[in-house]
């Protein structure tokens, strides 16, 4: 019995440093789940609590059960190897901190799927409706009807606050030559942005190509081959100014984030970039412009292009690697 | 030793198995797979309460239903929304008949307020109605649109199997009910939540199982265009489109092609009926182009 017992108890150590939260009490009713059903599903009724546990699970599964009768310490260490990609907690660390154009091909498998893991909260804007709340103005209506229910009396008043919706996001994604290393890394981060939150993605570079419809696919694979069917100017030059002059008017951003990563090496005129990133900037909420560059050590913004856009910029960041982009996900949550 | 919630465990006396489990499910006409039996039986041995998860249209909302009938249990359904709270979800006083009453009182001279505070001026919502007439199946439905103090509240009420009404005293289960919870994950639920329950990922049903099921349920519709229905439907999931169908549009599919007397899916009958299946116009684009029927 003991035996069986710490058999399980190993697979939950295995689950763990897969990366499933199976803390003691998901344990203990996993141990007392197995007593009625199989050890498959009762793990995985009990350990799993998330889609993406899954496949996981089933890996771990079958490393630790499968086959012949499990022998505890070698296999352990290969589970948790294979389950991390093949990279440790360590390098992981370096990872996030390390510039997505200068990745290994091991380690962009590896970014790609930290970058899933990113869970982005949108910025958020007041809304028309008002709902309860503990403090606020007065409701007079919930007032009234609380005299009322309370018969005539005087009671203590009830309070009102707006409710708050997600507000929009826009990402302007330049793919033109100078950015070709970073492109394929934003794009894919701005899939993850369209899948949790409610965006509005375009390339920049030679011309504006509106690529929300394609990052509405579900599969990151299908997505970015869809992206690549639909943008013409992947790795070629920029022109900056008119693109944005497209995009002001064709589209509307009013009261929107807009994040324009870009390197700001602009071929054309500088001035009509900074005159569109003006006028974008006087009719949307807040403008970040994120540079892959920014983020370098001595980094100037001397491009010609960023010169002259920066005065209308709310915000300059860097945008190069994991950490940044989180922290650039969290300035777009606050602005 | 299997401590087995007292409830149900009556009800599934006859049920000792997750297999015997499926063919009472099977008999409501709601045709699980092995997970879902097994999910549902782990849920009534263990007294747990079910999170189910999936993709919409795979049968989260029904299997509740199906599982009340098959115990033979009421079943008392919660569907969450935005700013739900503990008012609509769990009790509130009936203050009009509370002020009729006090009227009659005052008339009559003798003003008994812990008269006024009594089971007849409560009115049950769904959760309190769940406690009280256990043993049943209380469905809280899409709790992923309610917000998260909801949820909190929602924690307790659930762990405890019972709440304490301030002017009224204490209302227990005798009986824990058996709880299912769906989310169709417009947001992350709390953690603290899924860990009390079981969880349960619904997958879009096979093949042959699809073809059972609306077989099952449009006993009108043959054999040949429930597989072609079926065998569409699955070739629409595998394109990847906005919203795929679930095992609802399917029916609704074949539902339209019986009213229109169609007996065979083709092209034209395809172009013709599906708005039944697809509901957004790029999918629908993007399946003519793929030559849907085939």
């Amino acid at each position: 019995m003991s035996d069986a017992l710490s058999v399980c108890v190993g697979f939950t150590r295995v689950l763990r440093a897969a990366g499933l939260a199976c803390g003691p009490d998901r344990v203990q009713a996993y141990l007392r789940a197995a007593g009625h059903v199989d050890l498959y599903w009762a793990g995985r009724l009990t350990l799993c609590a998330d889609p993406d546990d899954l496949p996981r699970y089933d890996k771990a599964f079958q490393a630790w059960f499968g086959g012949e009768r499990p022998r505890m310490r070698p296999r352990i260490e290969v589970t948790v190897e294979q389950l991390r990609l093949g990279l440790a907690a360590s390098d992981v660390e370096v990872l996030r901190h390390k510039d997505f154009s200068e990745l290994n091909p091991r380690e962009r498998e590896a970014f790609r799927q930290l970058l899933k893991q990113l869970r982005p909260v949108p910025p958020k804007r007041r809304a028309r409706r008002m709902r309860k709340a503990a403090k606020g103005p007065v409701d007079p209506r919930r007032t009234i009807r609380k005299m009322i229910e309370a018969g005539g009396e005087i009671v203590l008043p009830e309070h009102r606050r707006r409710t708050r919706k997600p507000r929009r996001v826009v990402l302007l994604i330049d793919v033109s030559g100078s950015m070709s290393a970073y492109a394929d890394g934003l794009i894919r981060f701005a899939h993850v942005l369209a899948r949790s939150m409610p965006v509005e993605v375009h390339t920049i570079g030679t011309r504006l190509t509106r690529v929300t419809r394609q990052l509405r696919e579900r599969d990151p694979e299908q997505a970015m081959r869809a992206v690549a069917r639909a943008v013409p100017d992947y790795e070629g030059g920029t022109r900056l100014g008119e693109t944005l002059q497209a995009f002001t008017r064709q589209w509307r951003q009013r009261g929107a984030v807009v994040v324009l990563f870009s390197d700001g090496w602009e071929r054309g005129d500088p001035q009509l970039l900074a005159e569109q990133i003006r006028r974008i900037r006087r009719t949307s909420h807040a403008v970040i412009w994120a540079n892959p560059h920014a983020g370098k050590p001595g980094y100037e913004p001397v491009q010609s292009g960023i010169l002259a856009a920066l005065p209308h910029v709310d915000r300059l960041v860097a945008g190069h690697s994991l950490e940044a982009l989180r922290e650039l996900l969290s300035e777009v949550r606050r602005a | 030793m299997t401590t087995r919630n007292p409830t149900l465990s009556l009800s599934i006396g006859l049920m000792d198995t997750p297999e015997e489990l499926a063919s009472g499910l099977s008999a409501t006409g709601y045709l699980p797979d092995g997970g879902i039996a097994t999910a549902a039986f782990l849920a009534v041995a263990m007294g747990r309460p079910l999170f189910l998860e999936g993709e919409p249209g795979t049968g989260k909302t029904s299997l509740a239903l199906a599982l009340s009938s098959a115990l033979d249990v009421p079943l008392i359904r919660l569907q969450c929304h935005e700013g739900i709270d503990a008012t609509q979800a769990l009790y509130d006083w009936d203050f009009p008949r509370q002020l009729m009453h006090l009227r009659v009182l005052e008339s009559s001279g003798s003003v008994d307020e812990a008269s006024l505070y009594t089971r007849r001026f409560l009115l049950a919502r769904p959760l309190l109605q769940a406690l009280e007439s256990a043993p049943c199946v209380l469905l809280v439905d899409e709790i992923d649109r309610a917000d998260d103090e909801f949820e909190a509240f929602l924690l307790e009420v659930l762990s405890e199997n019972a709440v304490s009404i301030p002017e009224f005293g204490e209302v227990r289960a005798s009986v824990p009910p058996l709880v299912v919870l769906t989310s169709n994950r417009t947001r992350e639920v709390h953690d603290a939540l899924k860990r009390r329950c079981l969880y349960h990922w619904l997958e879009h049903p096979t093949l042959d199982r699809e073809v059972a099921i609306l077989r099952r349920r449009l006993p009108d519709l043959s054999e040949r265009l429930a597989a072609q229905v079926a065998a569409a439907v699955h070739r629409l999931r595998a394109m990847d489109l906005v919203k795929p169908p679930g095992v609802a549009e399917s029916l609704d599919w074949a539902q339209a092609l019986l009213a229109l007397g169609r007996d065979t899916l083709d092209t034209e009958s395809a172009a013709a009926t599906l708005g039944a299946v697809l509901k957004y116009r790029e999918d629908a684009e993007r399946a003519l182009r793929a030559g849907l029927a085939g």
